[in-house]
C-alpha cells in the first residue's frame, strides 16, 4: 500500500514529520510501521510540544526515590513505605462516552501505580462540565460521575477526594482527570527498563480487541463537528477484570520474577513495548500471531494499536514462565509469551512467520520530534475600579453563591463513591484533603487535587503558582505535612502562540512555588488540544498533592467542634475582588488580575499552621480559598451544623471586600478560649498576621447587621441544586 | 400495536458481563457453549394503528433514549 | 471460634472483614471459591466487594461456585453464616435467606453513614442493646430488599429483622430509608436465625480514629 498524503494526515502526522519518519528508516514505511510511528510520535506519546517547558520543574526532595519519567512518581514516607501516584487525563474519550470515558479513565491511572508494585489505596478526580444551561453539562456529569463510581467501587479502591467545577469554558471540552495513589514496600519498586537478552516478553490481562484503536492520535486532535463519527473507537472498561489482573499482578510481584512491567495504556502495546526496549537500551521482537485476540481476522496493523483496557507486558526472568503463568490461570487471565529482548535496538513484528514491521527503538523514542513551539505573553487586564460595590446585598449574594453548581454540596457526586472500602479512609470528600491511614501503621496521608482555571486564564503564571500553593493549603489544613505533587495540564492547541503562551508562564508559575515550598512534581501528564473548533479552553493545571501525617492524633478536619470557641483568621485580608467568585458569579465581571500570591508568607502561614495543630491548639482549621472568608465559614458551618457570630470588619471599609476577597495564604482556626493567649504568643513571636473575627455559636450563622439564618436552612439551600439534578438528567 | 426491541453491544465492543456469564456456564459443564453476548429487551405498545408511523416512532425512541449508538445496535419487530 | 472468609474474584471486603475478625481474636482463614472444601469453622463471612463484577445479577454468579454447596451443608448443620452487601446477595441468591435486592430507589449507588435500630433477639447482635442505635457505612447499588407477604408475615412473626434503617433517634420510615428496602430492612435472618444477610458494613466501623466503633459489637456477640 502506497502511503498518500491523505494517509498521512488520517495518522495525525504532519508531512515534515512523515519525511522525518523516512530519514530514520532509509526507506518509505507500510502502514503498520506508519500507525506506531503515528501512536509514538503523537503529543499524548512523545510530548513533543512540552518536553522542553517540562524539564524546568523541580523534581526532587529528600523524600522522592523517583520522579517523572516513570509510570507515576514515588516518594518516601519512612520505614520503608513508599507512596506511588499520578494524576492523567481522559478530556476526549469522556466528552464522546461519558461513562466509559471516565471508567476507562480510572483503570488507565490505576494500572499506572499497580504496575509499579502498589497496592492502589486512594482514588481522586478533578471534572470540569459546561456551564448549567449548556443542555449536555447534566447529561455528562451523570455519565462521568457514574463512570467514575463504576470502576472504582467495583475494583474496591476508595473514590476519597476530588473536585467537580461547572465553566462555560467547557461547554464543548469537558475535562476529567484521575489520580490514583498506591501503597508499596519501597525495595520492592518496579520499573519499566528492559534487561539482559532473550528474556521472555508476557502478554497479561483481556484479550486484544478492536477498542479505540488510535485513542491516542484521538486525544491529539481538536474536536470538530465530526467528532461524534469518531465514536467506535472508546474503549469498554472492565472493572472485574482489572481487579483480577491488580491481584495477579501484585501477587506475582512478591517473587523475583519479573525484570519489568508496563501497562498497556494509550497507544497499547505499541507504546508498553516501545518503552520498555527503549529505557533498557535493547531490542524487541514480537510474534504477533501469540497474540491474544478477541476478535477472528484482527490484523498486525489492529493489535498494535488497539486501546484495549486491563492489559500489562511483563519481561520475566527466565525459567519464571510456569509459576508466573500459573497465577494468572488462578484468576482466568491470558497469559502468552509473546516475544524476547534482543540486542538489535530495534523493535521487529512477525506475523504468520513474515516480518511485517522492523523499526529502530531510537526512532520511535529519542528521535521522535521534540518542538519549541512559539509563544507569546498573556496579556494581562488591569484592575478596573469598582465603583458600585458598595451597592451590594450581602444576603442576596452569599445565598446566590451557596446555591450555584460550583459552590453547591457534592454529596450527591460523593456519595455515588465507595469512599470508605479497604477501612482506611480517615477523611472523606468534603473535607479540605482526604487522609487514608497507612494500612496497620499508626500513620496516614493526605490528598487533595485543585485547580483555578479563572485565575490561569487572568495570570497564568499567578494561576499556576496559585493551585501548587492552593494544595498545599489544603494538605496542611488536615494536619498532615505537603511532600510532593502530580500534575495534569490541561491546554488548548499548542501550535496556537497564546496557548503555548498558556502552558510556558504556568510551568513559570508551578515552578516557582514548588521550588520555594520543596514540593516537587514527581509525575504528571500533558493534555493539548482542548477545545473545538479554535475556541480553547482555559488554561487548567490540576494539582495533586500528597502529604504525610506522622501521628493519627494529629488528623484535623473543618468542622466546627464546640460552641463558645473564638475563631481568628490566619494571614492579611487585603480584599482582592478581581476574578473572585463573586465578581465573577454576582457582578459578572471578568477581567482583572487574580490575587498574587506571596511566596514567604505562604509558608511562614503555612508552617505556623502544623506548628498550631502539632501543639493541640486548633480545634478545626480550614483554607480560605475561592469565595474568601465567608465561604470558609458557611464550609465550617455546614458540614457541622455549629453557628458562628461575626463582627463587622473595622479596618476596612468594604464588607465585600473583606469577606468574599480572595487574597491568598489565608487559613481560618477554631480555638478554644484557654489556649487562646498561647495561640496569639506563638503566633505574634513569629510575626504572623492574624485577626479574630467572632465566635461560633449554636444554630445561626451571622454577620453583624447583614446576614443571620439558621445553619439548618443555609445547608438546605446547599443542597438543592444537586437535588433539583435527578429530575432534569436524560435517561 | 405492540413492538419488541432488541438492543445489542456492536460487533467489536467488548461485553464483560456476556464473558463471565460465558465462562461461568463453561464451567458448570454447558461444553458446547461457543459465545454469549449479552442484551437488552424492551415491550412497547403504542396507541397509533398505522403501522408506517409507530415504526417511525419506535426508531425515534430508539435513537434518543433507549440505545446508546456509539456501542449499541437494535432490532425492531412488530409483535401485535 | 474458627472463622472463614470466602473469596471470590472480585470480593473486594474480603481483607477488612478479616481485619475485624482478627481483632476480636478469631482464628480466622481465607478461603478461595474454587476450594471444595472448607475449613472446620463456627462462622462462615460471605464478604462484600463485586464477586464476579456484579454481571448479570449482583451475587448470581458467585452463588453457583463450589464452595457456595460447602456452605449450604454447613449452614445446614447449624454453622454460623454472615453475609454483608454483596455477601447479603450472594445468600439471597443461594435461596439461604428469601427474598430479593433490587436496585436502590434512586437508581444510583449509595455510600453513606446511616443509622440503624437493631434488633438483639439473636446470636449477632446480642451485646447490643435491644432498639440500641448503631451508625454504619453502607455501600451498594442494589439493596432494596423486597419480599411476598407470606415471607413478611413470618419475618415478623418470628422476630427475623435483625437492623433497620433509622435516624439518629430512631425514627423508622419513608425519610430514614436509603433504598426502598420493605419496612426499613437492612438485615435479615433466615427462619433457624443461624445466617445473617446485611447491607451495612460492620467491618468498616471498628476503629474511633477512622470512624466508630459500632460494627465491632456483631463479631464480639458471635464470639461468646
Amino acid at each position: 500500500m502506497k502511503i498518500s498524503n491523505k494517509i498521512i494526515e488520517r495518522h495525525g502526522l504532519k508531512i515534515d514529520e512523515y519525511k522525518k519518519i523516512k530519514l530514520l528508516l532509509e526507506r518509505e514505511p507500510n502502514l503498520l510501521e506508519l500507525g506506531i510511528f503515528s501512536a509514538m510520535w503523537n503529543e499524548h506519546c512523545s510530548y513533543k510540544s512540552s518536553k522542553v517547558h517540562l524539564k524546568k520543574l523541580p523534581t526532587k526532595n529528600k523524600y522522592v526515590i523517583q520522579g517523572p519519567g516513570e509510570n507515576a512518581g514515588v516518594i518516601d514516607i519512612g520505614d520503608d513505605d513508599a507512596i506511588i501516584f499520578k494524576i492523567e487525563s481522559h478530556n476526549h474519550p469522556s466528552f464522546i462516552e461519558p461513562y466509559q470515558g471516565a471508567a476507562t479513565g480510572v483503570g488507565g491511572i490505576l494500572r499506572d501505580v499497580f504496575t509499579m508494585g502498589a497496592r492502589p489505596i486512594a482514588l481522586l478526580n478533578s471534572i470540569h462540565f459546561g456551564e448549567e444551561k449548556n443542555k449536555k453539562t447534566k447529561n455528562l456529569l451523570n455519565g462521568v460521575v457514574s463512570g467514575i463510581g463504576g470502576y472504582g467501587n467495583c475494583i474496591g479502591i476508595p473514590t476519597v477526594a476530588g473536585e467537580t467545577k461547572f465553566n462555560e469554558t467547557y461547554n464543548e471540552n469537558i475535562l476529567v482527570n484521575a489520580m490514583a495513589v498506591g501503597h508499596a514496600n519501597k525495595n520492592k519498586i518496579f520499573y519499566s527498563k528492559a534487561k539482559g537478552l532473550n528474556k521472555p516478553v508476557v502478554y497479561v490481562g483481556s484479550k486484544t480487541g478492536r477498542d479505540g484503536i488510535h485513542g491516542a492520535s484521538m486525544a491529539s486532535a481538536e474536536f470538530d463537528e465530526n467528532s461524534e463519527d469518531k465514536k467506535p473507537t472508546v474503549q469498554v472498561g472492565d472493572p472485574f477484570t482489572e481487579k483480577l489482573l491488580l491481584e495477579a499482578c501484585l501477587q506475582l510481584m512478591k517473587d523475583n520474577s519479573i525484570i519489568s512491567i508496563q501497562d498497556m495504556g494509550a497507544a497499547g502495546l505499541t507504546s508498553s513495548s516501545v518503552e520498555m526496549a527503549h529505557k533498557g537500551s535493547l531490542g524487541l521482537e514480537l510474534d504477533l500471531s501469540k497474540v491474544p485476540c478477541r476478535e477472528e481476522n484482527m490484523t498486525p496493523y489492529e493489535m498494535m494499536l488497539s486501546e484495549s483496557q486491563e492489559r500489562m507486558l511483563i519481561i520475566l526472568e527466565e525459567g519464571k514462565e510456569e509459576s508466573a503463568k500459573k497465577i494468572f490461570d488462578k484468576w482466568d487471565l491470558d497469559f502468552k509469551i509473546i516475544g524476547k529482548t534482543t540486542s538489535s535496538n530495534k523493535l521487529i513484528l512477525k506475523y504468520d512467520n513474515k516480518t511485517v514491521a522492523d523499526i529502530p527503538i531510537n526512532a520511535l523514542s529519542t528521535d521522535a520530534p521534540i518542538y519549541q513551539r512559539k509563544w507569546e505573553k498573556t496579556k494581562l487586564v488591569k484592575n478596573k475600579k469598582l465603583n458600585n460595590i458598595k451597592k451590594g446585598n450581602f444576603k442576596e449574594s452569599l445565598l446566590k453563591i451557596l446555591t450555584s453548581p460550583n459552590h453547591s454540596n457534592k454529596k450527591w457526586i460523593t456519595q455515588q463513591y465507595d469512599q470508605m472500602v479497604m477501612g482506611d479512609t480517615i477523611l472523606r470528600s468534603g473535607s479540605d484533603a482526604a487522609v487514608i491511614k497507612i494500612h496497620q501503621k499508626n500513620k496516614a496521608i493526605a490528598v487533595s487535587v485543585d485547580s483555578s482555571a479563572n485565575y490561569c486564564n487572568a495570570s497564568p503564571q499567578v494561576g499556576g503558582k496559585q493551585i501548587v500553593c492552593e494544595n498545599w493549603r489544603n494538605l496542611i489544613s488536615v494536619g498532615s505535612r505537603p511532600i510532593a505533587i502530580t500534575n495534569c495540564l490541561n491546554f488548548g492547541n499548542p501550535e496556537n502562540k497564546k496557548i503555548m503562551g498558556q502552558f510556558v508562564e504556568t510551568i513559570d508559575g508551578i515552578k516557582e512555588a514548588c521550588e520555594y515550598l520543596d514540593f516537587p512534581v514527581v509525575s504528571g501528564n500533558v493534555s493539548f488540544y482542548n477545545g473545538t473548533n479554535k475556541k480553547n479552553i482555559f488554561p487548567t493545571p490540576v494539582i495533586g498533592g500528597v502529604g504525610l501525617v506522622q501521628n493519627l492524633n494529629k488528623v484535623i478536619d473543618h468542622r466546627f467542634k464546640d460552641i463558645g470557641n473564638e475563631i481568628l483568621v490566619i494571614g492579611k485580608t487585603f480584599g482582592h475582588l478581581h476574578q473572585s467568585v463573586y465578581m465573577n458569579e454576582i457582578l459578572g465581571i471578568n477581567d482583572g488580575l487574580p490575587p498574587e500570591v506571596n511566596l514567604k508568607n505562604e509558608k511562614n502561614n503555612g508552617q505556623i499552621i502544623m506548628q498550631l495543630i502539632d501543639n493541640n491548639f486548633v480545634r478545626s482549621v480550614h483554607d480560605v480559598s475561592a469565595g474568601g472568608i465567608i465561604l470558609s465559614l458557611a464550609e465550617m458551618s455546614m458540614s457541622s451544623g455549629i453557628g458562628v457570630k461575626i463582627a463587622r470588619p473595622n479596618k476596612l471599609s468594604n464588607i465585600f471586600e473583606y469577606f468574599f476577597g480572595e487574597d491568598q495564604s489565608r487559613y481560618i482556626v477554631e480555638i478554644k478560649k484557654e489556649k487562646i493567649s498561647a495561640t496569639i504568643k506563638l503566633l505574634d513571636e513569629n510575626n504572623i498576621f492574624h485577626e479574630t473575627i467572632g465566635q461560633t455559636q449554636a444554630n445561626n450563622f451571622s454577620v453583624e447587621k447583614e446576614f443571620d439564618e439558621s445553619v439548618d436552612k443555609i445547608y438546605k439551600l446547599n443542597n438543592t441544586w444537586f437535588k433539583n439534578i435527578n429530575a432534569t438528567i436524560k435517561k | 400495536m405492540k413492538f419488541a426491541i432488541t438492543v445489542t453491544l456492536k460487533k467489536d465492543v467488548l461485553d464483560p458481563q456476556g464473558k463471565v456469564v460465558q465462562q461461568t456456564l463453561q464451567n458448570m459443564g454447558m461444553d458446547t457453549l461457543v459465545n454469549v453476548r449479552q442484551g437488552k429487551y424492551f415491550e412497547i405498545e403504542l396507541n397509533e394503528t398505522k403501522e408506517d408511523v409507530a415504526k417511525n416512532l419506535i426508531e425515534e425512541m430508539c435513537k434518543k433514549l433507549l440505545v446508546n449508538l456509539i456501542i449499541e445496535n437494535y432490532t425492531i419487530n412488530k409483535i401485535s | 471460634m474458627k472463622s472463614s472468609v470466602i473469596v471470590f474474584p472480585g470480593s473486594n471486603c474480603d481483607r477488612d472483614i478479616a481485619v475485624a475478625l482478627e481483632k476480636l481474636q478469631f482464628k480466622n482463614k481465607m478461603v478461595w471459591h474454587k476450594d471444595s472444601e472448607l475449613p472446620k469453622s463456627d462462622l462462615i463471612v460471605i464478604p462484600g466487594g463485586f464477586s464476579y463484577g456484579d454481571y448479570l445479577r449482583s451475587g448470581a454468579i458467585a452463588a453457583k461456585s463450589k464452595i457456595l454447596n460447602e456452605v449450604i451443608k454447613a449452614a445446614n448443620k447449624g454453622c454460623l453464616i454472615l453475609g454483608v452487601c454483596n455477601g447479603f446477595q450472594i445468600l439471597i441468591e443461594t435461596g439461604l435467606i428469601k427474598g430479593a435486592l433490587l436496585r436502590n430507589k434512586n437508581l444510583k449507588f449509595i455510600n453513606k453513614d446511616v443509622y440503624l435500630k437493631v434488633n438483639n433477639t439473636n446470636q449477632f447482635c446480642k451485646n447490643y442493646k435491644n432498639g440500641q442505635i448503631i451508625k454504619l457505612n453502607i455501600a451498594h447499588n442494589e439493596g432494596n430488599y423486597f419480599t411476598d407477604k407470606n415471607h413478611l408475615m413470618e419475618i415478623k412473626e418470628n422476630n427475623l429483622i435483625a437492623f433497620q434503617y433509622c435516624d439518629e433517634k430512631g425514627l423508622v420510615n419513608d425519610e430514614t430509608n436509603p433504598n426502598g428496602s420493605l419496612n426499613n430492612i437492612a438485615g435479615i435472618l433466615n427462619s433457624k436465625k443461624n445466617i445473617l444477610g446485611m447491607m451495612p458494613h460492620p467491618e468498616r466501623m471498628i476503629d474511633k480514629i477512622i470512624s466508630n466503633e459500632d460494627g465491632l459489637n456483631i463479631f464480639s456477640s458471635i464470639l461468646n
